[in-house]
């Protein structure tokens, strides 16, 4: 609940003093996921720091209000940890609002067992079976005669719903124990021999060392047959071998000019990739970079 | 003078009136508010699917169901798990401060078991989490305990205070003349106080098992964070439930406004009320009953 009321503190500073140099100051509103409003907020903070007339404004409530607001004209960029679905895109036609991704971070999530659990890897499908409730006891893997014992979110978590859509592809088990948060998850799974569960990997990387006599992270394969990637391992999100990532989105309305445009080029270039990591959350890939570039810089690219 | 002191009664008495007649006003207010919103839902959702459904999952893949069962029976089976705990520990607690303790050991406990009460429910979710949870799984055998008896377990510490605090006030009240006249026709401490003492205190108990069970009732963050909150019809102690109180925590947050989902956890909410409401009076005449009995 603390983390809710974090999300709606509004970050705004007036730089009123600056209106001596004849200089207007540059607002820029961010509102959105409330995955990413941490990572944002952050970026804005940094971004200001550098360039005093700018001012931004960050606020969560998910990423649908963002999308909406931005399709209202109500901000400048609407943060997502998802895409946009087929219904918003047709929203923004009918109000000739042109949307744009830019992806400035990556997001995995990390499959956690007991470090007593035999298995070392899933495959994607295994995972759903396991998380749908078809498979109950870890014998049907090859583990111990135990129950399986499933660990996840709750149902007003973006984590819940992603991993819901991207995995199941149907409803969670329903013996599927919903927690309040991800330490509780992993609080949980150290303690229980048959636990399952999925956690942000910005909340294992910062922990690892002291997680890994307690608990383990699973390698996950993309097919039953191919080779299993562990998500602790950078090149295999950056490379997309492991398969349960999730990218980061700025979304914004056409082409960008001005510090609107310098901003979002912040938070893609190293500076702000650097700010992504510290946040707990993967940067891009060079082929991402280049393609948020190819969205963003059509005016440059011309000059 | 005499005109200032009556006027200050005046003032005070219509002061109080007005207070009273303000909670009452809210009272009502918060049940209207419930009932508004709640009865919205049924527009999209069954009453029969509603009040008769055992599953209840609102964000569903697919198609989402409203049964309120399952969260009515999870909410009685932890609550009903703590008084089974609570109330013959707390009223032997509360007869040994009265009756027995002595002053040196009174003086400790009655402001520890007052503190007890002030711990924040997040603390005691978290003790849990950590420390409940596991020792049921070790004792029990399990793979984890994060199920409706560590849920019991907790609100029972957590309801202690209150029927402790209410009992002893009220076997206190029994006049010493009570326990005079037993003791003259030869009754141990024992038999006077259990055949004497409790009953005549008992009004007073009956509304501390109340007021605790109550407390038990509403209580919220300790179950959302100890119970697991699985949406799977409990089967008993053993396995996860998912509260009414904490359905409407989790869910209501991030749930669209003017949604079914949204207007179902008020109706959720009013059948809460409607709930502790029967349970307020029915300790209220329980202890009415009891009290003509004794006079």
């Amino acid at each position: 609940m603390a983390k809710k009321h974090f999300l709606y503190i509004v970050l705004i500073i007036n730089f009123l003093s600056c209106r001596e140099n004849d200089n207007t100051v540059e607002n820029i509103l961010i509102k959105g996921s409330d995955t990413e409003v941490n990572v944002a907020l952050a970026l804005a903070e940094h971004y200001m720091e550098k360039e005093p007339l700018v001012s931004i404004a960050v606020t969560g409530g998910g990423s649908g209000t963002g999308i909406a607001a931005l399709l209202s004209g109500k901000t400048n960029i609407a943060n997502a940890s998802r895409p946009m679905n087929a219904e918003e895109y047709h929203l923004a036609t009918s109000r000739s609002i042109h949307p744009k991704p830019i992806i400035f971070g990556l997001d995995a999530l990390a499959i956690v067992t007991h470090a007593s659990n035999p298995l070392d890897s899933l495959s994607l499908a295994d995972l759903g079976r396991i998380f749908r409730g078809e498979i109950t006891t870890w014998a049907e893997l090859g583990g111990p005669e135990k129950p399986v014992s499933l660990y996840g979110r709750q149902s007003n978590s973006g984590t819940f719903l992603y991993f819901r859509d991207r995995v199941l592809a149907a409803d969670y088990a329903a013996s599927l124990k919903q927690m309040n948060g991800t330490a509780q998850i992993v609080e949980a799974i150290a303690t229980d021999p048959a636990g399952i569960g999925y956690v942000g990997i910005g909340y294992l990387s910062e922990q690892e060392r002291k997680l890994t006599t307690s608990i383990k992270v699973l390698k996950i394969s993309s097919l039953s047959n191919s080779r299993a990637f562990s998500p602790l391992i950078y090149t295999n999100i950056s490379s997309g071998k492991y398969p349960i990532i999730r990218p980061l989105y700025q979304y914004i309305n056409g082409q960008p000019h001005g510090r609107l445009l310098d901003f979002l080029l912040f938070t893609i270039g190293e500076e702000g990739q650097g700010i992504v990591r510290k946040s707990g959350y993967y940067p891009i890939s060079e082929s991402q970079y280049a393609e948020n570039l190819k969205l963003l810089d059509s005016e440059m690219a011309i000059k | 003078m005499k005109i200032n002191v009556y006027l200050a009664d005046r003032l005070a008495s219509i002061l109080f009136q007005v207070a009273g007649w303000l909670s009452v006003a809210i009272l009502f207010g918060i049940f209207a508010l419930l009932l508004f919103n709640g009865v919205k839902a049924f527009a999209h959702v069954q009453p029969s699917e509603f009040f008769l459904g055992t599953i209840w999952n609102p964000a569903a893949y697919d198609r989402p169901q409203y049964g309120i069962i399952s969260l009515i029976f999870s909410t009685l089976l932890i609550t009903s798990g703590a008084m089974l705990i609570a109330v013959p520990l707390g009223i032997g607690t509360a007869a040994y401060l009265a009756e027995m303790a002595p002053a040196s050991v009174y003086r400790f406990l009655k402001p520890a078991i007052e503190l007890f009460a002030g711990i924040p429910s997040v603390a005691v979710g978290f003790i849990g989490i950590t420390v409940v949870a596991p020792a049921i799984a070790r004792i029990f055998g399990l793979n984890n305990g994060l199920n409706a008896l560590n849920g019991s377990l907790l609100l029972a510490i957590m309801a202690l205070p209150t029927i402790i605090t209410v009992s002893e006030d009220a076997i206190r009240a029994v006049p010493t003349t009570f326990r005079e006249a037993s003791f003259a026709l030869g009754a141990s401490p024992w038999v006077t106080l259990r055949r004497v003492t409790l009953p005549a205190a008992l009004s007073g108990i009956l509304a501390a098992v109340m007021l605790g069970f109550g407390r038990a009732l509403g209580e919220t963050m300790t179950v959302l964070m100890a119970t697991g909150n699985a949406l799977a019809f409990p089967n008993g102690f053993f396995d996860p439930v998912r509260t009414m109180t904490a359905a409407i925590a989790i869910e209501l947050g991030e749930t669209a406004r003017d949604t079914t989902h949204y207007y179902a956890l008020f109706a959720v909410g009013a059948v809460l009320f409607v709930i502790s409401l029967v349970v307020n009076v029915l300790s209220e005449r329980l202890a009415r009953r009891f009290r003509y009995k004794n006079e």
